[in-house]
């Protein structure tokens, strides 16, 4: 092999967070004028990523989803074991950082409970390093702490899983550029139609409004439901503060659509 | 009614939470009717995707809607995920693209229905994109009736040879390219 006496393409500077504030800002401002989005636009383009990976057609709106859509896959007691859902035990040893329990319900849009479906999490451990071969951010990784819960709602749509506060992190979408403290949640409704995946924040964090993922949300409330409340009474005593985030499944249902939308 | 939840993007980290031991193995062990639905992932340049995770959803093959639990199943004393027990049809299987891109599902036909249904996350994808692997081009069916012919092929996978069928699925392109996805709402 000779090496190569080719120029390297130019790579052009990372852009700057100003840049990336700039277009959030006027994305926010057209927005303001519409009505309010539920979900975020998947063409975001101050987030990177989507530029090549969001559908330029329209979505073929189904107003009669069929049997099968508005069923979904299930899970039973083979699918879980106690210790999922306290992701500090599952070492010889005690992860480090804050331990804390986060507790909630998983409801349909009607505020009926979801009943036993899973619940599947997975985040940064407390220096904001994921346990993935992938992530190569130069902070520890915890021998002691992997990030992967699951457990099922109970019959009233309650989870709860005890783990520690996972820590912010740097990504390249930008020159700086840093994800808020999260924890990313996989959610399943009565129907495959209401399936979900997103991320739980913390409150007051100071890095959402550099956050293009947590800003694609662009309207104000509907992004404020991403993030858990802090709960005295969840906290327990020198053992773990608490954190309640309830979860509303979008999406028709069978149960839905036999009380007639 | 209350307001939903917002999506976020499923991220580039999921790979040690989400897949699981024979996600894309619905069919049980040794069916002789198994089909097998493989397929790309592509993005808007054309270039297959290695972080995007499929989710299936189906009837079983007497046309149930109820599927089975057993899907994530584990081991009682080490508490690793084993799979499924090889004689419940669970209807649900979950695979993520490989490094190049590709997925295999190894299921049963879908008993009364043409279709297979998908569920797309990926990285850079900020809300789920939903979508239906048609195994048979049926000219009854709605959503396919409803459909211009060129939008329509991306829905019908090509029967590559007997029980194997080949899904591709393009996030962006131009309309005879990119995959119809559904709006649910
Ligand atoms: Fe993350």
């Amino acid at each position: 092999m000779t090496a190569s006496i080719e120029r390297a393409p130019a790579v052009p500077a990372p852009e700057a967070q100003a840049d990336i504030d700039r277009e959030m800002a006027e994305l926010k401002r057209a927005a303001a004028g519409k009505p309010a989005l539920l979900h975020p636009a998947r063409d975001y383009a101050p987030y990177r990523s989507s530029a090549l990976r969001y559908p330029k057609n329209p979505l073929v709106v189904v107003r009669d989803p069929e049997a099968v859509e508005l069923s979904g896959p299930v899970f039973g007691v083979t699918d879980t074991t106690e210790l999922d859902s306290d992701l500090t035990r599952q070492h010889q040893g005690e992860p480090l950082g804050e331990r804390i329990t986060v507790a909630g319900r998983v409801l349909d849009r009607q505020g009926r409970p979801v009943r036993g479906q899973l619940v599947e999490i997975w985040q940064a451990n407390a220096s904001g390093r994921y346990a993935h071969l992938r992530d190569q951010h130069p902070a520890p990784l915890d021998p002691n702490f992997t990030g992967v819960g699951r457990c099922l709602t109970d019959d009233e749509g309650r989870y709860q899983f005890t783990t520690i506060k996972p820590g912010a992190y740097p990504w390249r979408n930008h020159l700086n550029a840093w994800r808020p403290a999260h924890i990313h949640f996989s959610l399943f409704g009565t129907a495959f139609t209401q399936r979900l995946v997103t991320q739980m924040y913390f409150p007051n964090d100071p890095l959402f409004a550099f956050d293009p993922i947590y800003q694609s949300i662009t309207d104000d409330k509907a992004r404020e439901r991403l993030i858990a409340t802090y709960n005295h009474d969840l906290s327990s005593p020198e053992w773990s503060l608490g954190y309640r985030w309830d979860i509303v499944l979008d999406g028709p249902s069978a149960t839905w659509m036999e009380e007639g939308r | 009614m209350t307001a939903p939840t917002p999506s976020q993007t499923v991220g580039p980290f999921y790979g040690y939470a989400l897949p699981f031991v024979g996600g894309g193995d619905v069919a049980p062990a040794g069916h002789a009717g198994a089909i097998t639905v493989h397929g790309y992932v592509y993005d808007g340049a054309g270039q297959p995707i290695p972080d995007a995770l499929l989710e299936f959803w189906q009837t079983g093959p007497d046309g149930s809607t109820t599927g089975a639990p057993g899907s994530l199943r584990r081991d009682a004393t080490t508490g690793a995920v084993i799979g499924r027990n090889g004689v419940d049809f669970t209807g649900f299987g979950r695979v993520p693209t490989d490094a190049d891109g590709h997925y295999v599902l190894r299921t049963l036909p879908p008993g009364d229905s043409p279709y297979i249904s998908v569920c797309v996350f990926a990285r850079g994808l900020l809300h789920h994109l939903f979508t239906r692997a048609y195994l048979t081009d049926s000219a009854e069916d709605q959503l396919l009736a409803s459909l211009a012919p060129e939008r329509r092929a991306t829905l019908v996978a090509a029967c590559e040879r007997d029980r194997v069928y080949r899904f591709d699925i393009r996030l962006q392109g131009d309309s005879d390219e990119e995959t119809v996805f559904l709006d649910f709402g």
